[in-house]
């Protein structure tokens, strides 16, 4: 026979035990994601932060604590302002023509047609994402070369007539930079649009059917309404990402001719390991957090991502 | 208001034959049930009225027309489905009045037909909201008033009462019946609740593996249902099938002797549970089980020929498990099928042993 202070013992106990275990299972889930987080984005965040404070340069010595690299964003630096300009060029022109825009329309076309060539379809737009870099840029640099061998002057000469080799990277290079990015960037928007097409139950589209709307109403009535919230989130996602991303444009234009293609992320790297200014880079990488952070905050006000994180996205029937 | 007619048709999912020929007219203002289990071809056949299937074979026609390819939102149909399929981010209103956005109704005209429909359905009040706040009953109803907007020639109902719980399935049966008594728009509803079909409609087709297995009213269903398969489907609780061989004008069934008239051979017995009843005569057996039923009472009888149940009116038990009973009937209640064809011989009835 147990006593009621004998049970409360035990109860005790078993919690005790349990809180221990949840300690130890805290420890075991959490613990790599948390140490990553913490060496790889707290600890370069610190360093960027203490650098920014300083005049690091080539010579990798610190020689005084200085606010003077902030005065430069801020005020000297004449080439920051075209440099922003650009970047939001880019990354709206990107955005709106390729990664929302065409992926909607390649997710709309491959799932109104048959499944099989649906597929092979979205197949073929996931290439470049699958392919190297490099690979894929050098492929643009043959396409685009300005000599009569390149794929498209090739094109250009041979079916339309025209007489001298044309040189995109000098006459067009922002074209270029985006085109070559938004072939890449389209296939998220179409895998995350498919899938919520994908999660649209199928009598809605009978009873539209039923109801009168041919093909363009049926986008429009019930298409599109489910997917406002893949829609948003690939808006908000991609701008970041497009925000701090520059392997492209580095490997494609170098950035130029001059600072004709020079993104705000590029020329954070061009500042800081091209010139040497590691101080001055690094205060203009916290300027890109910054505006990263920003940028997030409006996406979120303005797509009211809060109401649609808190509702199922799936109407199940 | 149209008159339907199937001729020949053919339904083929790739080279699975769902609807193998099928023929059928259903005149205008009728209200008809396509009664079958899962998967029978019922729903296939009402999405070829609605022009969400095309025919593989055959004509179908409306009123004379074959509509074989005219496409759904060219035939003025109206269709509620089972899962109501309400557009989930536009208000009831815009529910509504979205089949007459593509009449190019002008939209006073439109809003006061959406305003006259929904008080017909009663969802006058709801009119602001979306399907996500709503009940499913509401939800059915404004899904009627979807379909019933665009003053449909045919109005389709698939399983429409399914979601509903029990009590709602109740009035919305009778609702949906009225409804059809006002309008007098030709119907046809689908389900595979016999009840459902018996009480709404005036004409059951009952369906099995694609084929029509029998057309009629809810009363030659369960009076004279020509197969075994339709008596088996057709009241609740399902009737007592009882196979044995007749010789001289007597079945035997495991030693229990039924006197036969008009039929020989290879027969089964259909005996409904609520037109038995115990007395001094009759078959014997021991009741092994009773469910009450409200107002009736159901006793599983076991017996030298298997389970036989049998359905009592009155709340309270009579029997108790474990009595010894015997069962009996009237000749004329009786139904008698040839085993080997499972189907009706007309005529032909049994009489319970002693």
């Amino acid at each position: 026979m147990t006593t009621i202070a004998d049970q409360l013992t035990i109860e005790r106990r078993g919690h005790a035990g349990s809180a221990a275990r949840r300690r130890t299972n805290f420890v075991i889930f959490l613990g790599p994601a948390i140490l990553l987080t913490v060496f790889f984005f707290v600890v370069p965040v610190i360093i960027d932060i203490t650098v920014s404070f300083t005049d690091l340069s080539r010579s990798l010595r610190i020689s005084e604590f200085t606010t003077e690299q902030y005065e430069k964003v801020f005020r000297t630096d004449r080439r920051l302002s075209q440099v922003i300009g650009l970047t939001f060029i880019y990354v709206f022109g990107t955005l709106a023509i390729f990664n929302v825009t065409f992926g909607l329309i390649l997710a709309i076309t491959t799932t109104a047609i048959r499944n099989v060539s649906g597929s092979f379809f979205r197949g073929v737009w996931l290439l470049p994402r699958m392919s190297p870099s490099v690979l894929y840029i050098l492929l643009w640099l043959w396409a685009v070369s300005p000599t009569e061998a390149g794929l498209v002057n090739q094109v250009f000469m041979q079916a339309f007539g025209l007489d001298a080799p044309l040189d995109l990277l000098t006459s067009a290079p922002i074209a270029l930079i985006i085109i070559s990015n938004g072939f890449i960037g389209a296939s998220m928007g179409m895998i995350i649009f498919t899938a919520a097409i994908r999660g649209i139950p199928e009598h809605l589209f009978h009873a539209a059917a039923v109801d009168g709307a041919g093909t363009f109403a049926t986008i429009r009535f019930i298409t599109l309404p489910a997917l406002r919230w893949p829609i948003s989130f690939v808006t908000i996602y991609q701008t970041l990402s497009l925000l701090v991303s520059f392997e492209y444009i580095l490997l494609l234009t170098k950035g130029g001719p001059f600072y004709d293609t020079t993104v705000y992320a590029l020329y954070v790297y061009r500042r800081a390991f091209e010139s040497g200014q590691y101080g001055y880079g690094a205060a203009l990488a916290l300027f890109l957090i910054v505006i990263g952070v920003i940028v997030a905050l409006l996406g979120w006000r303005f797509f009211d991502m809060e109401r649609l994180l808190q509702r199922p996205r799936i109407e199940v029937h | 208001m149209a008159k339907i007619e199937f001729r020949n048709v053919v339904k083929r999912f790739g080279a699975v034959e769902v609807i193998p020929d099928m023929n059928l007219v259903i005149e205008d203002g009728e209200f008809v049930a396509l009664l079958g289990p899962s998967g029978c071809g019922k729903s296939t056949s009402l999405f070829m009225l609605a022009g969400i299937y095309l025919p593989s074979g055959g004509e179908l026609l409306f009123d004379g027309h074959v509509v074989n390819e005219v496409e759904a939102r060219d035939r003025n149909v109206g269709i509620v489905f089972q899962s109501y399929a309400l557009y989930p981010h536009m208000s009831v209103r815009d529910n509504i009045l979205f089949p007459l956005r593509f009449k190019k109704t002008p939209r006073d005209e439109a809003l006061t037909k959406v305003k006259a429909v929904a008080d017909l359905v009663r969802v006058a009040e709801l009119l602001d909201r979306r399907p996500g706040e709503l009940s499913g009953g509401q939800q059915q109803r404004v899904a009627l008033a979807r379909a019933l907007v665009k003053e449909p020639q045919l109005l389709l109902l698939d399983e429409p009462l399914s979601n509903l719980d029990a009590s709602l399935r109740l009035s919305m049966r009778t609702e949906i019946k009225s409804l059809h008594e006002q309008l007098g728009v030709t119907t046809v509803l689908v389900t595979h609740d016999q009840i459902e079909a018996t009480t709404m409609a005036d004409r059951i087709i009952c369906m099995r593996a694609g084929r029509i297995e029998q057309v009629g009213t809810p009363d030659d269903l369960y009076l004279r249902p020509s197969s075994l398969f339709v008596a088996s489907f057709i009241g609740s609780p399902p009737i007592n099938l009882i196979a044995g061989e007749a010789e001289g004008g007597t079945v035997t069934v495991n030693g229990v002797r039924f006197p036969v008239d008009g039929a020989s051979g290879s027969l089964t017995m259909g005996l409904r549970p609520e037109l038995l009843r115990f007395g001094d005569t009759g078959f014997a057996g021991r009741i092994a089980q009773i469910e009450p039923m409200g107002r009736e009472i159901l006793y599983v009888v076991e017996t030298g020929m298997g389970a036989v149940r049998v359905l009592e009116q009155g709340s309270s038990a009579g029997h108790s498990p474990g009595e010894e009973v015997k069962v009996s009937f009237l000749p004329e209640n009786s139904l008698v099928f040839e085993t080997e064809r499972q189907k009706l011989i007309a005529g032909a009835h049994v009489r319970a042993p002693g």
